[in-house]
């Protein structure tokens, strides 16, 4: 079981959260205008699957009820860090 | 009651004031505290313990650990029975009752046992090329094999002890209370850390416990143990734990530890739980968990009789009993000849030692030599010999010059070096190397917050166990944050000078007749099915390991798998650490279920989610059934009803009279902010921002992909507030996908959301009275101009502030009404009575279920995540030029091409017959197959109100079709109905009725 360094209240089990899928994948804005379809299927359906470290959205559900990301390497399970959803991963972490 | 012919005189750490009495396959023991059932037995001359796995050869107690391959029996009787437990790990206790497993009819004569005289017929694979044919027969084969093949037997009643579980942290876990995990604790927790030390024995001590004259900063092993147990002992962040498994090496340093609490009790406090799981989660651990002895293949390697050379030393020193009295040692390193000199002083005659090595071995070789016993090196032992346990070894010179010899024995203590103990290790992701100067397979770089320490590092020596220890402890304090000061290793005495170990796995074939050279004394595999294996083209050891069974017995191949691998190395040519191991996986020993299980058996499974007004329902008949994780009334059945006919009652009451439902269950979400119009306009597919105050709308929300994902009613009750509902099941993932897309995708929106599900009860007034019913528990207006349909206010009812909701699931006049839970059933209890003067009755799921299907409203079985709004016949509510979550889908071509699913209603064509739940919807159901599915049948049943059935359905080009005959058929039941397909709004399609 993983232990998730959440930004707000530290260090929790796993089943407290909720996996969010590839933070990398972010909302095309469609209210600020058209998206091409190729925009939109990239969002919808393209996903990564890296050997290494990961950007994914997790959702503190049973704890502060934010989502936030995390880098987490796939093969190791080390997670390098964990950031609110808008801020940036320290350069390091890669 | 037999003597204890095999009790040594003196010695042991075993209290001999305290004689315990233990049946074994019936028959009165008696053996001492602080024995194990094996040392007991052993004591008491018993040497055939069970039967083997596949041919049911005799089989003698073999080692004194978790290794043990053979001595596995079934302790107890009833639902308090246990099978498969190793004897030489069960605590002798007044009463313990053991059987031995694997023999019919008894241990001494066992019918299958013959088998062994047919042995050449049961080669690995061999199942599986001959009882193959005829296929069909099979399952008989399987019967005859299962019962012949087996081990002890699960109970078949429920187990009625206790388990627990225990979640921990703490800084620095120590696997293994031996020299090493002591060391370790000891250093660490100097430093101030939280140190857990846990071993799996009795007590702590490790090794030392066998080898007590050692000598340790100048006092004896077991008084050093002493001393740093009670050193440990007297720290409060310290905890030891003996009897306690380290099972698991879990992802961030989560362990598992299984410690047993009452199982050595013969008269347990009924209050101890029997096991307890912990959950541990450490900022560092060491591995200080030993190292385990193997053996070496020869013929009949598997006679009662043979055992490791360190399981008897222990037998001898921590016991004090004899396993033989006349013994011969073998051996290809310099570990035995402690067990030698100690069996020499304990009175067993040592005929011969026989050491592989031409070089012979080290001071304490040449010290045998001085207690007058022959040392034989440069040779091999090629066979056993006897028939119900050993009575003599073959001894061939390995040079190949001069006559093999018989020695006559009753014990042949064997040494193939030894194994570092690397399950968990392995458990953490950490690979193994081959080190050939130990010839073992050692850890290589740690991959998680761990290190090994001492004979489980590969480091066999006491020295390097303390020191080792010491180091790991301190290294471990210090990057959990502690000031762990460098101290001296405990000194202890001079280390005999050894000489290096010389890899050997299996004899040379002697002289005379051949027998069985066992490798997986447990699964019965031999040398012989691993060359098998290499000739049928097997070259992965996985593959060998599935194939042979090797190493998948309850042992887990512990004394098996490093042999078979070199075996198999050797026939193919290879280096053995081009071979690789098999892969380690959790539980190091088996766990029991109820320990996994813990607290969550019977009502504490799972947490059951109740509505405030369970009591009434409980107290007025209610027939419960399970929707999401509540509990919901399925219908009142009145006397001489079953739950079809009162769910039938019920729904005709509401369309005739007034019914009361328990709705609490529907999630009810606060969403407030001066965003909040605005953003549950981009979250629903229809308009919410111009919804006025004091209204109510439904709404659907779509998934990004725009299939729809949710739906449910929404009000506003104040100009930045709304009220959300959800269906039960979807409530958290709706709540969940709201705080995503306010916290992440529109973190600009002022907005608050709350789940508010629990602090409301929830209850739907529905029926052409219920208005009536109403007006007796309130004195708000309700008349059409004051609460129209869609209309939301608040009102003081039965005494209670509420949220009186007009809207209807049913299709009738209707009130939802929400009360704080506190009030909920005395709200509830005053509507029955206001209504009972016209007819009002309560109504389950089954009949809402009915009321919705007979108004087409779409559940969980038409919101299958396949289904766009359109497909549902919700397409009129896309609100023109707005944005929303999914609505970029709804350009995709595949919302828009020909042959969607679409929502219909079906009734019988014959105007009678039921129509199958989940039946597929065909056009001819005679047709063979390939026969094309147009839909299926998503939700059923009979309509009270129409008086026959009906159904709705997903087809294709459904509202196409509407008028044509298709067939419902059902590929469960084999019913084939013949359906009309039809709108699905099957009463009061133009909504006069919830208008009234």
């Amino acid at each position: 079981m993983l232990s998730i360094p959440c930004p707000w209240c530290g260090p929790r089990d796993e089943t407290e959260f909720t996996y969010g899928g590839d933070a990398t994948a972010t909302r095309p804005d469609t209210a600020a205008g058209a998206v091409s379809a190729k925009a939109w299927h990239d969002f919808l359906y393209l996903r990564d699957n890296p050997c290494g470290h990961h950007d994914e959205m997790w959702h503190h559900t049973s704890g502060c009820r934010r989502w936030f990301k995390v880098r987490r390497h796939t093969k190791t399970q080390e997670v390098a860090a964990a950031v609110g959803p808008h801020e940036s991963f320290p350069e390091a972490g890669r | 009651m037999t003597v204890q012919v095999n009790r040594l005189a003196d010695g042991g750490l075993i209290d001999r004031g305290q004689p315990l009495d233990f049946t074994f396959d019936g028959k009165a023991y008696q053996g001492y505290r602080g024995d194990t059932l094996a040392s007991a037995l052993i004591a008491n001359g018993v040497r055939t313990v069970g039967r083997s796995f596949k041919y049911h050869r005799r089989r003698g107690i073999f080692a004194a650990g978790a290794e043990e391959p053979n001595a596995l029996v079934q302790l107890g009787e009833g639902a308090r029975s246990e099978p498969n437990m190793r004897a030489t790990q069960v605590e002798l206790h007044h009463g313990l009752d053991a059987r031995s497993q694997n023999r019919w009819p008894s241990l001494d004569f066992d019918v299958n046992a013959l088998g062994g005289l047919i042995g050449g017929f049961l080669p690995s694979g061999f199942y599986y090329k001959t009882f193959m044919w005829p296929r069909s027969w099979w399952p008989h084969y399987e019967r005859i094999l299962r019962s012949a093949a087996g081990l002890g037997k699960a109970p078949a009643e429920a187990d009625p002890d206790r388990y627990q579980h225990r979640y921990a942290h703490c800084d620095v876990l120590v696997a293994g209370g031996g020299p090493a995990g002591l060391a370790a604790a000891l250093a660490a927790a100097r430093s101030g850390a939280r140190v857990i030390v846990a071993d799996e024995s009795p007590r702590l001590g490790g090794n030392l416990l066998a080898e007590p004259m050692r000598v340790i900063d100048g006092v004896n092993a077991g008084g050093w143990v002493a001393d740093t147990l009670a050193a440990l002992e007297a720290m409060e962040e310290v905890q030891v734990l003996p009897r306690t498994t380290v099972f698991g090496y879990y992802d961030h340093n989560l362990i598992g530890l299984s410690e047993r609490l009452s199982d050595h009790l013969e008269d347990p406090d009924p209050r101890l739980p029997r096991h307890r799981l912990w959950k541990v989660r450490a900022a560092r651990v060491v591995l200080a968990t030993g190292a385990i002895e193997r053996p070496i293949v020869f013929d009949d390697n598997d006679l009662p009789g043979i055992m490791l050379a360190s399981a008897a030393r222990t037998y001898v020193n921590r016991y004090g009993v004899r396993p033989g009295k006349r013994s011969v040692v073998f051996t290809n390193n310099d570990s035995v000849y402690g067990a030698v000199i100690d069996m020499a002083e304990a009175g067993i005659d040592v005929s011969a030692v026989i050491d592989v090595r031409p070089e012979g071995g080290g001071d304490l070789a040449a010290h045998t030599r001085r207690l007058g016993i022959p040392v034989f090196d440069g040779h091999a032992v090629s066979a056993a010999r006897g028939g119900r346990g050993l009575e003599g070894v073959e001894v061939v010179r390995l040079d190949g010059g001069g006559p093999g010899r018989r020695l006559p024995c009753d014990l042949l203590c064997v040494s193939g070096g030894w194994n570092p103990t690397v399950h968990l290790f392995s458990q953490s992701r950490g690979r193994l190397r081959y080190d050939a100067g130990i010839a073992a397979f050692v850890p290589d770089e740690s991959v998680q917050a761990e290190r090994s320490a001492g004979a489980a590092n590969g480091a066999f020596t006491l020295a390097e166990c303390l020191e080792e220890g010491l180091e790991a402890g301190t290294e471990a304090a210090r990057a959990a944050g502690f000031d762990a000061p460098a101290v001296a290793p405990p000194r202890c005495d001079n280390e005999p000078q050894s000489r290096p170990i010389r890899a050997f796995w299996e004899s040379p074939a002697g002289g005379g007749r051949r027998g069985k050279r066992f490798v997986d004394l447990q699964n019965d595999v031999t040398a012989g099915d691993v060359e098998l294996a290499v000739r049928e083209g097997y070259r992965s050891v996985e593959h060998l390991k599935r194939y042979t069974t090797l190493g998948m017995g309850t042992d887990q191949g512990r004394t098996a798998n490093v042999n078979g691998l070199a075996l198999l190395a050797e026939r193919l040519g290879k280096d053995i650490d081009k071979v690789g191991t098999t892969t380690f996986r959790p539980p190091y020993v088996a766990v029991t279920l109820g320990a996994v299980a813990g607290h969550r058996v019977g009502a504490a499974y799972a947490p059951v989610r109740r509505s405030a007004i369970q009591r009434w329902h409980q107290a007025h008949g209610a027939v419960f059934g399970p929707a999401g994780a509540w509990l919901r009334p399925k219908a009142y059945p009145r006397p001489g009803e079953d739950v079809e006919a009162a769910s039938l009652r019920e729904a005709r009451q509401v369309r005739t009279a007034a019914g009361l439902v328990d709705v609490s269950t529907l999630g009810k979400i606060d969403i407030q902010g001066r965003d909040a119009a605005a953003f549950l306009e981009r979250i629903y597919i229809n308009g919410f921002a111009k919804l006025a105050v004091g209204r109510c709308r439904y709404g659907v929300m779509l998934r990004e992909d725009g299939l729809v994902f949710d739906d449910g009613v929404c009000a506003r009750i104040a100009e930045d507030r709304y009220l959300m509902t959800t269906t039960t099941v979807h409530a958290a993932a709706v709540l969940r996908h709201l705080e995503y897309y306010s916290q992440v995708v529109w973190p600009e929106l002022d907005l608050h959301l709350v789940s508010v599900t629990e602090q409301w009860a929830a209850m739907a007034l529905a029926g052409p009275h219920s208005r009536l019913v109403l007006a007796g528990a309130t004195e708000a207006d309700l008349a059409n101009r004051a609460l129209p349909y869609m209309g939301y206010a608040e009102a003081v009812i039965a005494g209670v502030p509420a949220r009186l909701f007009r809207i209807s699931f049913s299709g009738e006049l209707a009130y939802e009404i929400n009360v704080p839970a506190d009030h909920g059933a005395a709200v509830w209890e005053a509507l029955i009575e206001s209504g009972d003067v016209f007819g009002l009755a309560p109504y389950g799921t089954e009949a809402m279920s009915i009321l919705r299907i007979e108004k087409g409203h779409v559940v969980g079985a038409e919101i299958n995540g396949r289904a766009s709004a359109d497909d549902l016949g919700l397409g009129g509510l896309l609100g023109g030029d707005k944005d929303f979550v999914g609505k970029r889908s709804l350009d995709k071509p595949v919302h828009h091409q020909a042959g969607r699913e679409q929502l219909v209603g079906l009734a019988p064509a014959d105007g009678s017959r039921a129509i199958p739940r989940g039946a597929r919807i065909v056009e001819d159901p005679e047709r063979p197959a390939p026969n094309p599915i147009l839909g299926q049948v998503t939700s059923s049943c009979f309509s009270p109100n129409l008086g026959h059935p009906i159904a709705l359905a997903l087809v294709a080009d459904g509202r196409r079709r509407l008028g044509q005959t298709l067939w419902a058929a059902s590929p469960l039941t084999g019913e084939a109905v013949r359906v009309t397909l039809r709108e699905p709004v099957f009463i009061d399609p133009h909504g006069k009725r919830l208008r009234g």
